[in-house]
């Protein structure tokens, strides 16, 4: 394009080459807002830092390993809500992957056309519900069916069992890291059956039907033919599953619990770090340690998510360039 | 060689009768599963939006729109918030919104593939998909700390940067679908590359831009995170941005976590109207844009 425009002929009069036209004005501009950009994140990263660093400085490497959370001794450490972050995460996934891989299944190889349109839709439409308003459901709704059902009927079942024992033990609340990783599941389920649908319907079609054309059952076609294929691109929609689980702050607050403490218990009120951010910063003077280790958790959950999104995109664009070379 | 791992049963003409059974039972079950897994997920999504519409409902009055909030049992409603919603909303498109299309003409028209422009395409998505609650810690050191008090303007701050990325995103994808030969005919006529890029480019891929702008106002407008420790909230009638400002989703928070019955009628009814906004951009934008491609 450039080249095009800057091929003056001898003939052409010198004013209209010389002429200005603002083409560099408005590319320092341009250049300019997008250096801004890096310069936002940079800002952020370094805000964390530097804001976390009276706690880095107080309890040195200590604060990566100790589970003491505890604002009277003003003693503190990262363990129990990157515990609780990554616990909640782990469960929310194990939950949703099962649940959004047969929905994108069943809205591509066994649902109607216009059905399938329709529900993936509204599944769609779901992804942009506010966060807080799954907060609000696993708090009213959740929580009591934890605390009256699912919390006693577990401790009757396995209570008594040597190892599970010790997964449902705890004061049936309703609250703690399994409703935080079920309203996780719920939040995260609408994205990741997305980005599963669009990986599966991306594939050339002459796969699929060569596959039905050798007799394969729909779920031979699935398991041997789709999922091979798509693997890249279901393995990146998941990871950005997760890290948009475990950087959520509303819907976890609302159920996780607000407890400091590591426990094998299911049932056991938790915190991640966001939901302990959102909880006790308001509680956090200026200048204070316990803010300056909010802020050290802040850059530990930046790192987390910041690693997440680099992972899932090596999978995404593996998944494309794929994409782009069989179709 | 290449002998697909589903053909085996051709194979063996005696137990053939067998595998297709066992073939087929895996199939019923697989999509057994399949249609279990829907119905589980619809079934929740539905049981969201049924729960939001039953507790929401009954609190949808006409004071809800005229009042500030109040004291419990004082009769208050959620105007202040519903403004100050808009006013944040508003402000953090205002400032995102030319950010992201200049950033998005940018990694378009000028970066392409070179260095500078990958590396402000990968931070542009990771603040796309950073932790919210972290933007609005980040705001709170850098807008409110140092100026000693809450305010609007933070808050707005604070939402921009969520609205940015968003923005830059869509921006770069509609502009790289405007056709090559558009822009070399602005040229051949003697515009100036800028000329050819707002006049042209931009105008021609308006409509996909707009979808940008129309979702980053939809994310944006339900966030609460963010807002927790910038515009804090406020339960007064206040439209000076330079004060503590109340929104929907920090209402609906404070309001939720209460023990009394007129304030959670409040916070349904405001996350109603939260996610009835949300979703009808939402829907608004999906059939644009089935509308435009046909």
């Amino acid at each position: 394009m450039d080249g095009t425009a800057e091929q003056p002929t001898q003939a052409e009069p010198p004013q209209i080459t010389r002429r200005w036209d603002g083409d560099a004005l408005f590319r320092t501009l341009v250049v300019l807002t997008g250096i801004s950009v890096l310069i936002v994140l940079g800002a952020i990263i370094t805000v964390m830092v530097t804001g976390g660093w009276k706690a880095f400085s107080t309890f040195g490497p200590s604060f990566f390993v100790t589970a003491i959370w505890n604002p009277v001794t003003q003693h503190f450490g990262a363990v129990a809500p990157v515990f609780g972050t990554l616990a909640s995460s782990f469960l929310g996934l194990v939950i949703a992957v099962p649940l959004a891989f047969g929905t994108a299944f069943w809205l591509t190889a066994l649902a109607p056309p216009t059905i399938s349109s329709v529900i993936g839709m509204a599944v769609q439409l779901l992804a942009a519900v506010p966060s807080i308003i799954f907060g609000m459901w696993g708090f009213f709704v959740l929580v009591p069916v934890m605390a009256h059902y699912v919390q006693p009927t577990a401790r009757h079942m396995f209570g008594h069992v040597p190892v599970l024992s010790a997964l449902v033990s705890g004061a049936p609340f309703g609250t703690g890291l399994l409703t935080a990783g079920l309203v996780l599941a719920v939040m995260v389920v609408p994205s990741i059956t997305a980005v599963m649908r669009d990986v599966f319907v991306s594939m050339p079609t002459v796969l699929r039907e060569s596959a039905y054309g050798l007799g394969a059952t729909r779920w031979e076609v699935m398991r041997q033919v789709v999922l091979p294929w798509s693997r890249q691109g279901v393995v990146g929609g998941i990871v950005l599953g997760m890290g948009r689980a475990m950087g959520e702050t509303m819907a976890v607050t609302f159920v996780i619990g607000d407890s400091n403490h590591i426990g094998w218990s299911l049932f056991a009120p938790a915190n991640t770090i966001a939901s302990l951010i959102a909880l006790e910063f308001p509680e956090s003077p200026a200048g204070s340690l316990k803010l300056s280790s909010l802020m050290a958790l802040g850059a530990i959950l930046m790192a987390i998510s910041f690693v997440t999104l680099w992972v899932s995109r090596i999978f995404l664009a593996r998944g494309e360039a794929r994409a782009g070379k069989r179709s | 060689m290449t002998r697909p791992v589903f053909s085996q049963a051709a194979d063996r003409p005696q137990r053939s009768g067998v595998l297709a059974l066992r073939r087929k039972i895996i199939d019923k079950l697989a999509t057994g599963m399949s249609w279990l897994a829907m119905l589980i997920v619809v079934f929740v999504l539905g049981s969201i939006l049924w729960t939001l519409l039953k507790n929401g409902l009954p609190g949808l009055t006409l004071s809800l729109f005229t009042h500030s909030m109040g004291a419990p049992g004082t009769g208050g409603g959620l105007a202040n918030a519903i403004v100050g919603s808009l006013l944040q909303t508003g402000l953090s498109i205002l400032l995102g919104a030319p950010a992201g299309l200049l950033t998005g003409i940018f990694l378009a028209e000028y970066g392409a593939d070179s260095k500078l422009a990958r590396t402000v395409r990968f931070v542009s998505d990771m603040l796309l998909s950073a932790p919210s609650i972290l933007i609005g810690l980040f705001i709170y050191m850098v807008l409110v700390e140092p100026f000693g008090h809450f305010s609007g303007f933070s808050g707005a701050a604070a939402l921009s940067l969520m609205a940015m990325p968003i923005i830059v995103r869509t921006t770069e994808d509609m502009l790289r679908l405007v056709p090559v030969s558009m822009r070399e005919a602005g040229i051949a006529l003697g515009a100036a590359k800028w000329r050819v890029i707002l006049f042209i480019c931009v105008r021609a891929a308006r409509g996909g831009i707009m979808t940008g702008v129309l979702l980053a106002i939809a994310r944006v407008a339900g966030e609460t995170a963010p807002l927790l420790f910038t515009s804090l909230g406020n339960s007064e009638w206040s439209l000076d941005m330079r004060r503590p400002m109340a929104s929907l989703p920090v209402a609906i928070y404070q309001y939720a976590g209460s023990a009394y019955q007129d304030w959670m009628q409040q916070a349904w009814t405001g996350a109603l109207l939260v996610t009835v906004g949300v979703l009808i951009i939402n829907i608004v934008v999906r059939v644009g844009i089935r509308g435009g491609r046909t």
